[in-house]
């Protein structure tokens, strides 16, 4: 079995059974579940994630953009100061960037004094970190390749038969 | 008015598409699973229609030359010869409105009443029609399930007589995702090489390949001056409704080609015409995913259909199989009328594409995954249960 193939399906449809997999890859179920356990133990596989928009619950929900600045370690780079930002639960993803700041953290929040609180007490005091500028989500248009909120595109509107 | 006496008999004789018929059947079954289209399911990559909306906002909205944009032109020159090692300048491309009225001028510059086109079947539906239109005789030659459904030097040869003008070669193919590999050129090259016959080479499914590249007659050795290579965006670039095709060739025949064109098309579609130049240039990649996606359903339909028992032939292009239904005891039509009317799945009889089409049928695979294996779930469910019936007699 080729990983990429399993892999493509995966990330169309995380959702895709054993059983559907093994029958469009033409293997075993077991071949695959294995298979499929072995890129998750080895982190090729991350993760099977929902995106959900939230504005569309009665969740009250924030999301933020924060660009921080830090100074490196002497021999451990910006690393350690990375692995303290990443351990946040609220913290839901973290980039080392080009460009004026050196992170980039993505907050999920309830509320924006909770952002607040989270910049004030946990972020902005960590050794290293220099200045934070904080950017609040005001609208999502698409997130991980998924479009929301847009008119969607036409469903397949082929003639059913043609030649 | 007597509209039968007023109507041309070379238009009466044209044989009316034998899709036409099925057509009908499922447009009255309007919740079925169909599995007939001709077209992409892909919608056209986001680039060449944001390059299609920019050349609006600037206005762009007159027509182009007659033979199309010169930058068009250029760019399909250079893609030919990316891609396939073929040298063709501007004033040997004609941009046409689909490949089909490319197919329509080349017979129509060539043929007078009388004169042979071979045209091997099963194949697209047109060929035929527009040979009698310009009431020239269309030739057909089976092509056959034990030679992986390729044309032959050999049956070519046979087919050829001193009224032969036009030998159609229609590879890969549609219906039966055949192709021909480079030893099958040379062979035909041989057979062609000392004679007046021109090689309408209907290539519109080049990209759509998968064991190797695409190889047109066109480069093999004496071939470029006899073939009319005829391509378009329709497949390669899932753009079946933007009408745009075009036909490369020798300067005299390109030249015949444009001035009917002239007289009946003007030009090809403007916007379609600027967003083809980011088609060639931007969206090799896009086309390269809808590739890998078709294989991953031609392997699976190819492996479904001989599980469940109807033989199939791996075909290397297109987007068709074409399983040998003999196994049901049914004919063509047969099959394919109770396959809609019991399990309502659509597919389209072989015999749609010429005679030779009789005891298969074609199965388009521009579908979601999830949608072929209902489909082929339902064709499962049909065959066991017409073996049953067979078993209770």
């Amino acid at each position: 079995m080729n990983d990429m193939d399993l892999l493509r399906l995966l990330a169309d449809d995380p959702r895709a059974t054993v059983t559907e997999l093994a029958d469009i890859l033409g293997e075993e179920e077991n071949t695959v579940r294995n298979k499929k356990r072995e890129l998750e133990k080895k982190k090729v596989i991350c993760g099977y994630h929902t995106v959900i928009n939230w504005d569309k619950t009665n969740e009250d929900h924030v999301d933020a953009m924060i660009g921080v600045s830090a100074k490196p370690e002497r021999g451990k780079g910006y690393d350690k100061i990375a692995s303290r930002i990443a351990r946040f639960p609220e913290v839901s993803s973290l980039y080392l960037m080009s460009g004026t700041s050196e992170f980039m953290v993505n907050i999920n929040a309830r509320t924006m004094r909770e952002v607040a609180d989270f910049v004030g007490e946990k972020l902005a005091p960590i050794d290293g970190i220099t200045a934070t500028v904080t950017m609040f989500v005001l609208k999502k248009y698409k997130v991980n390749g998924i479009t929301m909120d847009m008119e969607a595109e036409v469903e397949d509107d082929r003639l059913p038969v043609s030649a | 008015m007597d509209y039968e006496k007023l109507l041309s008999d070379s238009a009466k004789k044209m044989r009316p598409s034998g899709i036409r018929k099925f057509f009908d059947l499922v447009a009255e079954m309007p919740d079925c699973i169909s599995l007939g289209v001709g077209e992409p399911d892909f919608q056209t990559p986001w680039d060449i229609r944001d390059m299609a909306i920019h050349s609006l906002e600037l206005g762009r909205t007159k027509y182009t030359a007659n033979s199309g944009l010169k930058e068009l032109r250029t760019e399909i020159g250079n893609y030919l010869k990316r891609k396939y090692n073929m040298e063709y300048g501007v004033d040997e491309l004609l941009v046409t409105v689909g490949g089909s009225e490319a197919i329509d001028l080349a017979i129509r510059a060539l043929i007078e009443p009388g004169d042979e086109v071979i045209i091997p079947e099963p194949c697209y539906v047109s060929y035929e029609p527009i040979t009698t239109l310009t009431e020239g005789v269309p030739v057909p030659v089976p092509t056959k399930e034990e030679d992986d459904f390729r044309v032959t030097a050999e049956a070519i040869k046979n087919a050829i007589t001193d009224k032969t003008k036009i030998l159609v070669l229609p590879f890969p193919n549609n219906p039966t995702g055949a192709v021909l590999r480079h030893q099958d050129l040379v062979e035909i090259a041989d057979v062609l090489r000392d004679k007046d016959i021109v090689i309408l080479s209907d290539e519109i499914y080049s990209e759509l390949k998968y064991d190797q590249k695409h190889e047109s007659i066109a480069t093999i050795e004496g071939m470029r001056e006899k073939t009319i290579v005829i391509n378009g965006f329709s497949k390669t670039f899932s753009m079946t409704g933007w009408r745009l095709g075009y036909a490369a060739g020798p300067k005299p025949l390109i030249q015949v080609m444009t001035k009917i064109h002239q007289s009946c098309i003007m030009a090809a579609p403007t916007t379609s015409q600027y967003a083809a130049i980011t088609a060639l240039r931007d969206c090799d990649e896009d086309v390269e995913e809808m590739r890998r996606q078709y294989d991953m359903r031609r392997k699976y339909c190819v492996r479904k259909l001989n599980e469940m028992g109807l033989k199939t032939f791996e075909p290397m292009g297109a987007f068709y199989v074409f399983p040998n239904i003999q196994s049901s005891g049914l004919s063509s039509d047969e099959f394919c009328e109770q396959l809609l009317e019991k399990k309502k799945v659509a597919i389209i009889p072989g015999t749609a594409f010429g005679a030779s089409g009789e005891g298969f049928a074609r199965i388009s695979y521009a579908y979601s995954i999830d949608h072929l294996r209902e489909a082929m779930k339902r064709i499962k469910e049909f065959l066991s249960e017409l073996k049953g019936e067979n078993t209770d007699e």
